[in-house]
C-alpha cells in the first residue's frame, strides 16, 4: 500500500529524512515513532504529496509521488498535528468545504454520517471555535474520513487530549483498523502505539528499527519471567541456568528472575519442572514485560 | 471551477465576520463617494464662479467643453480632484481581505489540511485572489455608479455632467480599478507570507496606496492633471507590474514554500 525506496529530504543543509525504505501492507496499522525533530512530519508530508522528496521514490496506493500527486491526495486522508479548523465557521460548514474539495459524491450524507458517528451532530451548527480540544480533534477526524480514504496518516491524534477524549479517539482508530484501513500513525504516546500498531518503526532522521512491538522487546531485552517462590536460593538459580535456552537466572528476595531467548509460553513448563525437581515451592509465575517506552529510549539513546 | 467557488465562498464566510473587513468594504466606499457628491451639492448653489476659472491650472481649462461656464468648469475641476479617491477602493479592500484571509490561515494552521486536498495551488491562489478582488471591484463600480446617478440627479447642466463623467474616469474605474485590485492582492500575498499578524500585514500592504495618494496631492498642488493619456499609461504600467507580481506570487504560493518557509 505504501512503499518507499531511499526516500530522502534535505532542506538547504539540513538532512531531515535520510534514505527511508519502508513497505507497509494493506490493512496494517503502522506506528512511526521518533523524538521531536526526527523528520516524522516531513516523512508524512512527502508521502501525502504535500512536499516533494530530494531523492528516492515512494508509491502510495499505486500512485508515485512527484507524478500522481493529485491522485495521492485524493486517495489518502491526513490528520495534521493541529486540527486547523475554521473557528468562525460551523462544524457542518467546515466539513462541507472539505467534502467539496475532496469531490465527495454525497457531501450532505457523508457529513451527517461522520458527525453522528463522532457524536458531534447536535453541535453541527455551532462554530468550531467554541469546541473543546477533544471535539475539534474529532471534527478533524471526521474531515479526514469524508472521502472514505483507504489510507490514513494520523499525526499525533491524541496529543493534548484529556484521558477520556484520548480513549475515545483511540477506540475510533481501532474501529478504523477493523474496517481494514491502512493507518500510518505518528505518535509520542508509546502505550497507544503498543496497543494499536501491528508494527512500529523508530525513526531519527534515518530508520533505526522496524518490527512488531513484541519482537522489538525480545530483541533488545529478551524475555524475562519471574517465579515467585516460597523460598529461593542460589541452588535453584544454578539448576535453571543449566537449561540451554536460559540466558540468565538470578535470585531477588524470594523471586527467581529468569531471562530467556525464546517465547516464555513454550519454555515455562520446562523451567517449572526443573524447579519442582530441585525442591522449589512455586507460588506464582509472571512475565516481566518491558514497555515500548523502554524499547524506544534504548533505541534512540544509541542512535 | 467548483473548488475555486468553494474557496471564494469559504473566504467570504470567514472574512466578512471581521468588523475591520466589513467596515472597509461597506463604509469606505460610502465615505469616498460622499465627498464628490458633497462637493456637487455644496457648489451647485454658489452662483456665478466665473472669476474662479483663473485659479485653475491651464491644462484643466482644456478639459472643459467650450460652452461650459467658468463656474461649472471650476465645479468639474474640484470634483475631479476627489475622483481619484475611487482608486483607493480597489487597493484598500483587497489588501484588507487578503491580509486577514492569508495570515488568518497561517495563525490557525488551516493551510496544511487545505493543501492536503486535491486542490491545486493555482486553484487555491485564484480562489483567494478572486475572493479579495471581487468585493473591491464591485464596491468600486457600485461607488462610481452611485456617484454617477447622484450627479445625474444633482447636476442639471448636461455639459457639466459629461465633463464630470468623462471617459478617463470610466476608463480608470472599469480598467485600472481591476488592475489595481490585482496589484493589491499580490502584494498582500507576498507580505502575508512573512508576517503573522493580519493587522501588520494589512498595514504593510497599504503601502500600495502611496502612489495613488501621491497622484492625489500632485493634482491638488497643480503639478499635473489626470487626463486620458495619464490613465492609459497607468493601465499599461499596472498591467506590466501585475504580470511580474503574479509570477512572484505564484512562486511564493507553492505547497512546500507555504509549509516550510511561511512562518
Amino acid at each position: 500500500m505504501i512503499t518507499t525506496d531511499n526516500l530522502t529530504k534535505k532542506f538547504s543543509t539540513i538532512l531531515a529524512v535520510d534514505r527511508l525504505t519502508l513497505d507497509i501492507q494493506e490493512g496494517e496499522v503502522f506506528g512511526f515513532l521518533g523524538p521531536n525533530g526526527a523528520g516524522k512530519t516531513t516523512t508524512v508530508r512527502m508521502l501525502t504529496s504535500l512536499i516533494g522528496p530530494t531523492s528516492g521514490t515512494a508509491v502510495v496506493n499505486g500512485f508515485a509521488i512527484g507524478k500522481d500527486d493529485t491522485n495521492i491526495r485524493r486517495s489518502v486522508g491526513i490528520l495534521t498535528e493541529t486540527p486547523g479548523m475554521y473557528d468562525n465557521l460551523s462544524a457542518d460548514y467546515n466539513l462541507r468545504i472539505y467534502a467539496s474539495l475532496y469531490e465527495v459524491k454525497d457531501p450532505k450524507g457523508q457529513v451527517e454520517k461522520y458527525l453522528r458517528m463522532l457524536g458531534l451532530w447536535e453541535r453541527r451548527f455551532d462554530e468550531a471555535g467554541t469546541f473543546s480540544k477533544g471535539m475539534k480533534q474529532k471534527l478533524a477526524l471526521a474531515r479526514v474520513l469524508l472521502h472514505e480514504p483507504r489510507i490514513l496518516f494520523l499525526d499525533e491524534p491524541t496529543a493534548g487530549l484529556d484521558p477520556e477524549a484520548a480513549h475515545l479517539v483511540r477506540d475510533f482508530i481501532a474501529e478504523l483498523r477493523k474496517e481494514g484501513r491502512t493507518i500510518f500513525l505518528c505518535t509520542h504516546n508509546l502505550d497507544e502505539a503498543d496497543r494499536l500498531c501491528d508494527r512500529i518503526a523508530v525513526f531519527k532522521t534515518r530508520l533505526l528499527v522496524i518490527d512488531t512491538p513484541d519482537k522489538l522487546r525480545s530483541q533488545l531485552f529478551g524475555h524475562k519471567v519471574v517465579f515467585h517462590l516460597k523460598a529461593a536460593d542460589e541452588n535453584l538459580a544454578t539448576a535453571v541456568r543449566a537449561l540451554p535456552f536460559v540466558k540468565e537466572s538470578k535470585v531477588i528476595d524470594n523471586k527467581l528472575l529468569v531471562t530467556l531467548q525464546d517465547d516464555p509460553e513454550t519454555r515455562n513448563p520446562d523451567i517449572i519442572r526443573t524447579l519442582v525437581g530441585a525442591g522449589a515451592d512455586i507460588q506464582f509465575v509472571g512475565e516481566l514485560r518491558h514497555s515500548l517506552e523502554d524499547v524506544y529510549l534504548e533505541l534512540v539513546k544509541n542512535a | 471551477m467548483d473548488k475555486i467557488k468553494t474557496i471564494i465562498r469559504k473566504e467570504w464566510a470567514e472574512v466578512f465576520k471581521n468588523r475591520m473587513v466589513l467596515f472597509t468594504v461597506a463604509f469606505l466606499p460610502l465615505i469616498l463617494t460622499a465627498i464628490p457628491i458633497g462637493i456637487l451639492i455644496t457648489m451647485g448653489g454658489t452662483g456665478d464662479l466665473n472669476g474662479a476659472a483663473s485659479a485653475m491650472p491651464e491644462q484643466f481649462n482644456s478639459f472643459c467643453p467650450a460652452n461650459l461656464s467658468g463656474g461649472d468648469c471650476f465645479q468639474a475641476y474640484m470634483v475631479s480632484q476627489f475622483m481619484i479617491m475611487f482608486m483607493i477602493l480597489p487597493l484598500a479592500i483587497p489588501a484588507t481581505i487578503a491580509s486577514y484571509s492569508i495570515v488568518g490561515e497561517k495563525t490557525t494552521r488551516s493551510l496544511e489540511p487545505l493543501l492536503a486536498t486535491p486542490i491545486t495551488t493555482a486553484e487555491l491562489l485564484v480562489g483567494k485572489s478572486l475572493a479579495a478582488a471581487i468585493p473591491a471591484i464591485i464596491a468600486t463600480y457600485a461607488a462610481f455608479a452611485i456617484f454617477a446617478i447622484s450627479a445625474f440627479i444633482i447636476v442639471p447642466n448636461k455639459l457639466l455632467l459629461s465633463a464630470l463623467l468623462d471617459a478617463r474616469w470610466l476608463l480608470a474605474v472599469i480598467v485600472v480599478g481591476p488592475l489595481m485590485a490585482l496589484l493589491a492582492v499580490n502584494i498582500s500575498i507576498m507580505v502575508s507570507s512573512r508576517v503573522n499578524d493580519p493587522r501588520v500585514a494589512e498595514q504593510i500592504s497599504m503601502v500600495v496606496l502611496l502612489p495613488v495618494l501621491a497622484v492625489f496631492f500632485g493634482q491638488l498642488a497643480g503639478l499635473f492633471v489626470i487626463n486620458r493619456q495619464f490613465i492609459i499609461i497607468s493601465a499599461v504600467v499596472l498591467a506590466i507590474i501585475d504580470i511580474v507580481l503574479v509570477y512572484l506570487a505564484v512562486r511564493m504560493f507553492q505547497r512546500e514554500a507555504i509549509l516550510t518557509r511561511w512562518k
